[in-house]
């Protein structure tokens, strides 16, 4: 009942619902990363399974509650007690079902742990409550925290309406920028408690812990900007820190990169000479 | 199961009850002490209810309206701690306190000042986490979970909780205790162990779960507790130790508990269906390795709640794999529900309903597990609303609604009267549509990507927020109705039978008067 035929058929018809039904409110994002495409793949596929299986079981038991009503005279048959041919059945076909599902489950797995061969790494540290990124061998290395206009209104009794507010909660000072197809690998780790890097589009999430370095990769095929959040309860602004990432052509990410780079070299050497200053 | 031979008649009523508060305090009836968990859950139902209608408030709409988001993770973390620890496992506890004796034909659980102890334990643990509230700081805002290092950055609740904890896992560990002891002990003569009515068996199997874990917990909150207050380094890095063994070490509690919320459940809805489907329940045996193959796969699979903390790829294939193996003898148990209805002869008074929201509402909990369990498909889903929808699914139209059918089916049993049917009905209706609109939105909530435990949200996440709110407290408040059902029928209303349904009774509790006799079997029945 649950071949490949059926299932494709199923897809089809997922694919003939109007396209409200994909970036939507309701559903896994398709995202912008070879992985987050398979893993789309995978819980549509698991999905569609479980609709099958609802469709056949709940379709049983509605049969049952309108057919073998008392009040339609029904009486009950004393002889259905067990049978092991029946338990047999059932215990064999679901587990069928599973290792069915397990291996391409399995397949994914295996890619999305292996961050070999990364072009670029970065460093990604949760604090309460923002994320710092250190561009590993680049000497760039800067803060992201929610923006103001989101960080006004989202104080209690603010009276600010979030509505009013461009990508209210989803919007940071500095966002993270990365090459476009790039294999980037993320070091991740946590400065005060464990917090987690999730951004959907790229179908990553791991939890930045302290004492640990977590690795996680994404390779973005499509310039835009992709936005998540921490997923890991961190104490009271755990819902205000949002990361944002912006993914750029190679030369625009060269230019930023360069851009950073001389930032970064005039703050180390005027730095010091406002540190004396200001001990005078 | 169990065909009962009732050398009955015994019951003329040598009771000798305690009178006045002393009934209660010292009690070691089974029965009073039943009613008081019984009645302990329901007044920490409405505790952690209305807990949860002041965060659906916060949700609904975006933007901080009423709270510090702080005092929000407080409301988060007490209402998880609430329902868990003071609604469900009291009420089940309760269930298995009135109804084990009766089942098996004891006149009173084994161990009867232990069973008083550990019901008064309860009230006092309630009542320092509750007080943690009013401490500096606030209440314990880390997440029922009690991650650290985010829980040691707790104040003066962190004392207050931890113990809290302790006394209601000690509380469980006596009460397993009894139940065990019982069931092993006193069955009536002829009553072998696969004669035992489901609803025994799971008990049986739960309260090992209970004596095998929650002294894990103890550990844990006890490793907490010295890290906070002297100086050890058990989960803090910067002395080495290891954060993420927390975790290990505390969902190695948390899954096993899990089935100790459910099991139960799957024992009152499988007394349940046989009645009103007047037929027996269909593969007795399977039914009872199903739930021994489920205790047993709840220890080797904790660590799927935490895919994300970067565990081995051998770890991760492990956990995904034997967390799957998990729906089968799910599937086993729902399949046989299923064939007892299949050519019955059904009737739809208000227990059977709740079975039934039961039967399908539990099992979208488990397909949407079924989907938490492809650890690839998990970085998506692990903490978001995708995954509080499981959750709720699987205790709101799972274990809380077995307690309702549980308290429906046997209510009469205790009281000695009927309750109005149809006001039960109607607290059947508004309940199940209601929980449907309340957690069903959370689902497209989690996939389109809010994160779980947020006190304010992105605005596209507004409207299923609104509907999830509307639902939370019409959910809510229907459960005034339950209540006002519950003390018209302790009050009076129509005389009980003994057999009190018109369905197939096989359970020795239908064979005694209606309300039960105080010292309900004196003299053994015996089981052909």
């Amino acid at each position: 009942m649950l071949n490949r035929k059926v299932l494709s058929a199923l897809g089809g018809l997922l694919a003939a619902v109007p396209a409200f039904a994909y970036e939507s409110s309701y559903n896994l994002p398709h995202g912008v990363t070879q992985i987050s495409e398979e893993v789309r793949g995978l819980h549509m596929q698991i999905f569609w399974i479980c609709v099958v299986i609802a469709v056949a079981v709940f379709g049983v038991m509605i049969y049952s509650i309108v057919t073998f009503r008392k009040s339609k005279g029904a009486v009950a048959d004393q002889t259905l007690l067990h049978s092991t041919k029946v338990e047999v059945i059932w215990t064999v076909i679901p587990v069928a079902i599973l290792i069915f599902m397990a291996v391409p489950a399995a397949k994914t797995l295996v890619k999305m742990e292996d961050t070999r061969n990364a072009e670029l790494s970065v460093k990604v540290t949760g604090y309460q409550w923002k994320w710092q990124y250190e561009y590993l061998g680049k000497g760039v290395s800067f803060y992201s925290t929610l923006d103001t206009d989101s960080n006004y209104a989202r104080q209690t009794g603010s009276g600010i309406d979030p509505n009013t507010v461009k990508d209210y909660l989803l919007n940071v000072d500095n966002p993270m920028v990365v090459p476009v197809d790039t294999k980037v690998r993320l070091l991740l780790t946590g400065n005060d408690v464990i917090h987690s890097w999730w951004v959907p589009d790229f179908a990553v999430k791991k939890d930045a812990i302290p004492g640990f370095i977590n690795e996680a990769w994404f390779k973005a095929e499509k310039v835009g900007r992709y936005t998540g959040q921490c997923a890991e309860l961190c104490g009271r602004d755990h819902g205000f820190m949002p990361i944002v990432v912006t993914v750029v052509s190679k030369e625009d990410f060269a230019k930023w990169l360069a851009e950073q780079q001389a930032a970064a070299k005039t703050a180390t050497t005027t730095a010091p000479a406002a540190a004396t200053a200001a001990a005078l | 199961m169990a065909h009962a031979d009732t050398h009955a008649a015994d019951h003329h009523d040598h009771d000798h009850k305690p009178s006045g508060i002393g009934r209660w305090l010292f009690a070691t009836n089974h029965k009073d002490i039943g009613t008081m968990y019984m009645v302990f859950a329901l007044i920490m139902f409405f505790v952690g209810g209305a807990m949860a209608l002041l965060i659906r408030l916060e949700l609904f709409k975006p933007g901080m309206q009423f709270f510090d988001p702080g005092f929000y993770n407080s409301l988060v973390t007490s209402h998880a701690l609430v329902m868990i620890f003071g609604g469900v496992m009291p009420a089940f506890v309760g269930l298995a306190n009135w109804m084990i004796p009766l089942q098996i034909g004891a006149p009173d659980m084994a161990l009867p000042r232990m069973n008083n102890y550990s019901f008064w334990i309860l009230p006092f643990a309630f009542t320092l986490l509750i007080s943690s509230f009013f401490t500096a700081g606030g209440g314990p805002a880390g997440g029922w979970t009690l991650y650290p290092p985010l829980s040691l950055q707790a104040g003066d609740s962190f004392p207050l909780t931890i113990f809290a904890i302790h006394m209601m896992g000690a509380s469980s560990i006596m009460g397993a205790i009894n139940v065990i002891v019982t069931i092993m002990n006193m069955r009536a003569p002829g009553m072998t162990l696969l004669k035992l009515p489901l609803f025994c068996w799971t008990w049986l199997i739960t309260a090992y779960l209970l004596i095998a874990v929650m002294p894990v917990l103890a550990g844990a909150v006890t490793m907490l507790l010295t890290d906070h207050y002297f100086g050890t380094s058990f989960f803090n890095p910067a002395g080495g130790g290891d954060p993420v063994m927390y975790q290990h070490i505390f969902w190695f509690f948390g899954h096993p508990e899990v089935y100790i919320l459910i099991l139960p459940a799957f024992g009152v809805v499988s007394e349940i269906i046989p009645t009103f489907s007047r037929k027996p329940l269909f593969g007795y045996d399977a039914m009872v390795y199903a739930t021994a193959s489920i205790a047993f796969l709840s220890f080797i699979v904790w660590a799927h709640h935490m895919f994300t903390v970067g565990m081995p790829l051998s770890g991760q294939m492990f956990f995904m794999m034997s967390t799957m193996l998990i729906a089968v003898p799910t599937g086993v148990k729902v399949f046989n529900w299923t064939t007892t209805m299949w050519r019955g002869s059904l009737s739809f008074e208000p227990p059977m309903l709740f079975a039934l929201a039961f039967l399908f509402l539990f099992t979208i909990g488990g397909f949407s597990g079924l989907m938490l369990a492809i650890a690839p498909a998990d970085f998506q889903y692990q903490d978001t609303y995708f995954v509080v929808a499981h959750f709720h699914y699987v205790l709101v139209p799972g274990a809380v609604f077995a307690i309702m059918a549980g308290v429906y089916y046997w209510l009469p049993k205790w009281t000695g009267h009927m309750y109005s049917m149809s006001l039960a009905k109607w607290h059947f209706w508004l309940s199940t549509v209601s929980v449907n609109i309340l957690f069903f939105p959370q689902h497209f909530l989690g996939l389109a990507g809010m994160p779980r435990r947020i006190p304010d949200y992105s605005t596209q996440f507004t409207d299923w927020n609104m509907v999830s709110s509307v639902g939370g407290f019409i959910f809510g408040f229907s459960q005034i109705l339950f209540v006002v059902v519950i003390w018209q029928c302790v009050r009076g209303g129509e005389k009980a039978t003994d057999k009190v349904w018109d369905g197939r009774m096989d359970g020795l509790e239908w064979t005694v008067s209606s309300p039960a006799p105080y010292h309900s079997f004196e003299t053994a029945p015996e089981i052909h």
